[in-house]
């Protein structure tokens, strides 16, 4: 698929713990893309962590080799090693002798940075991970898990290595600030473009972060390797369904944006326009409301009975949008606010300005066709029922009639 | 004859401060560098036991053992038996306090190092600390409290001890209870047990600031 040689290169790569007489990781192949997010699924005790642990040598694996920039690791000093690879573990391991500061320092001292480096260093840390500069001189035991994670993370980015190795980094804190933690990784992500391998537990966190995800089965067996959009689709086997479970399709409504979907202009046109082009318009959608527009500003939605030959269009009473969205907003989202309002179509407001209207329709249709055919799915082969659903309910109210 | 409190032999009698004065403190000086001494080598013998144990995990039971055993020989049997071979001096003395130290603070020093999380040392590696900045900036730091904790405990128990060193010459402050036992004469008595109460409570103390000193991020976990 690429040229280029992945970051992170697994071959064959087996463990079995010595004692056990089951592979905890059996014949493990994994590509992991220079600057790309993998994330790890799977049960419990499937090896997620045996296989990060493989990556940084904390754990030698009994067969296969592992290769990082083309390096076999198993080649490299493991101190060597590990000072290139962030670390985040499972169970966080802050020391607890240090302070919080001491903590995240603690590669940079490794590594002999001066202090005022170090020091800025970890300033800028605790502001990405959301703790504040006065915990610094707090030791772990004085904050909550959900802080000491964070600072398991700032500790793992210290020393700013290219490749990052993330066993449940969030699994501690609470939805609100893990949603943070995660367009923050996701944030940072788009700035420094390091090589991360994480593991979670929570397919929504996976399929929100990841460029692919691995799923795995006990054993340490690959059930499924693809991009999020493309497991959620078509999951590869029984297990991979019944993991995404039945609620796969709205899980794939977090992966879209409106901006994703193709433009569509709706029953909406120029305050200006004569009421045969008005009407002609809403034919076209099969509407019982018409949008207003003076230039790139949305003015508000006209029941249909009222526009007739001889009044103008700008004379007409007008109610404002029930729903309105925007272009980063998910598809969930969008659907969300649709249906909160109870009409069945949303205009988005690109920065204050119209940007088309998303229907449920439109979401719909974006989820049935296959994601390469997207741009070549021809919208008037469908038949025209399908554009009912901009007819179904008031627009602008949000009540149905 | 028995030992009873009169207008002539009172509890203590407080001139022989002034006139004593260097016998006391010469007694009082031995009992500290006696104590000081046996505890020190104690804590050399022990780290040396402990760092064997925890590098050879299978010799923690037999080094327990030893320790134990040590532990239990009464100390009056461990002082006469070595005169004989070793005759009456310093290190007849110090033997037996050296070793009755040993089970107390092997044992505090590898309580230390397994109090360190499993998690807190794979992060250390991960990090790429070598296994020695990891002994040294992670596990020892964590095992101090523990091991302060046990020279806390050998110390006090040695300052008890000392004074059984007397029947060999050698007690510190035990020679004014034995001088004071032999002459039934209270005031040796009550001065040589009273400072040898006091010096093991000043230990103990000091050995607490110690630890909260070097310590001070289990200071919520401290109490006197
Ligand atoms: N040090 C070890 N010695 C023996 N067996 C081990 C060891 N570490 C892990 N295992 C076993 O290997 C298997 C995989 O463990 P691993 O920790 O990789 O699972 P995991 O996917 O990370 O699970 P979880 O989601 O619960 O963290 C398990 O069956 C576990 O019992
Ligand atoms: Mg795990």
């Amino acid at each position: 698929m690429t040229t280029s040689t992945p970051a992170i290169r697994l071959r064959g790569v087996t463990k079995r713990f010595p004692g056990s007489s089951e592979d905890a990781v059996s014949d493990l192949d994994l590509d992991v893309e220079q600057g790309s997010i993998v994330v790890l699924v799977g049960p419990s005790g499937c090896g997620k962590t045996t296989t990060l642990r493989m990556i940084n040598r904390l754990i030698e694996p009994t067969s296969g080799t592992i290769e990082i920039e083309g390096q076999d690791v198993a080649a490299l000093p493991t101190t060597q090693l590990r000072r290139g690879i962030g670390y985040v573990i499972q169970q966080v391991g802050l020391f607890p002798h240090r302070t919080i500061e001491a903590n995240i320092a603690t590669v940079p001292r490794t590594l002999g940075w001066d202090k005022g480096r170090i020091r800025a260093r970890v300033e800028e840390l605790v502001d990405v991970v959301g703790i504040d500069r006065h915990m610094l001189t707090r030791y772990p035991d004085e904050l909550s898990g959900g802080q000491q994670q964070r600072v398991g993370v700032a500790r793992a980015l210290a020393a700013d290595p290219p490749v990052l190795l993330m066993d449940e980094p969030f699994g501690a804190v609470d939805p609100i600030v893990r949603t943070r933690l995660q367009d923050e990784l996701l944030e940072l992500q788009s700035r420094v473009h390091k090589t991360i391998v994480l593991v979670t537990h929570d397919l929504d966190e996976a399929v929100k972060i990841a460029d692919r995800i691995v799923l795995l089965n006990v054993g340490g067996v690959v059930e499924q390797y693809a991009s999020p959009d493309q497991l959620l689709r078509q999951p590869a086997s029984e297990f991979v369904a019944s993991f995404v479970g039945e609620d796969r399709s709205m899980r794939r409504l977090n992966l879209s944006t409106v901006a994703d979907l193709p433009y569509h202009h709706g029953p909406v046109v120029e305050v200006g326009a004569s009421p045969a082009q008005a009407r002609s318009a809403m034919e076209d959608e099969g509407s019982e409301w018409l949008g207003l527009t003076d230039g790139a500003c949305f003015l508000g939605w006209v029941e249909g009975t009222e526009v007739v030959d001889g009044r103008r269009l700008g004379d007409l009473h007008r109610f404002l949008p029930a729903a309105q969205v925007r272009p980063d907003s998910s598809l969930r989202n969008a659907m969300e606010v649709i249906l909160n309002s109870r009409t069945t179509v949303a205009v988005i407001d690109d920065d204050g300005a119209f940007g088309g209207v998303v229907t449920l329709e439109r979401i719909r249709r974006a989820l049935a066709a296959p994601a390469a055919d997207d741009a070549t799915s021809p919208e008037g082969a469908l038949p025209d029922a399908a554009n009912a659903g901009t007819a179904a309910a008031d627009p602008a109210t949000g009540h149905g009639r | 004859m028995p030992l009873t409190t009169s207008a002539a032999n009172p509890l203590i009698r407080w001139s022989y401060f002034t006139e004593q004065w260097d016998r006391i403190q010469e007694a009082l000086l031995q009992h500290i560098q006696l104590t000081l001494l046996a505890v020190a080598a104690g804590f050399v013998i022990s780290a040396g036991l402990a760092f064997l144990g925890l590098r050879y995990r299978w010799s923690i039971g037999p080094i327990t053992l030893f320790a134990a055993t040590l532990y239990t020989i009464p100390s009056v049997a461990f002082f006469g038996v070595l005169v004989n071979y070793l005759g009456l001096g310093l290190l007849t003395a110090l033997i037996p306090l050296t070793a009755f130290t040993i089970l107390i603070l092997v044992t505090n020093i590898l309580d230390g190092f397994n109090a360190v999380p499993a998690p807190v040392r794979e992060a250390a590696d991960g990090m790429g600390l070598t296994p020695t900045q990891r002994l040294f900036t992670v596990e020892i730091p964590i095992a101090v409290p523990y091991m302060i904790n046990g020279l806390r405990i050998a110390t006090v128990t040695t300052v008890g001890l000392v004074t059984v060193a007397a029947i060999i010459g050698y007690g510190g402050l035990g020679r004014l209870i034995l001088d004071g036992l032999r002459r039934t004469f209270w005031t040796p008595l009550t001065i040589g047990a009273s400072l040898s109460i006091l010096l093991a409570l000043l230990f103990d103390l000091l050995f607490f600031l110690l630890g909260a000193k070097l310590t001070p991020w289990a200071k919520r976990k401290q109490t006197l």
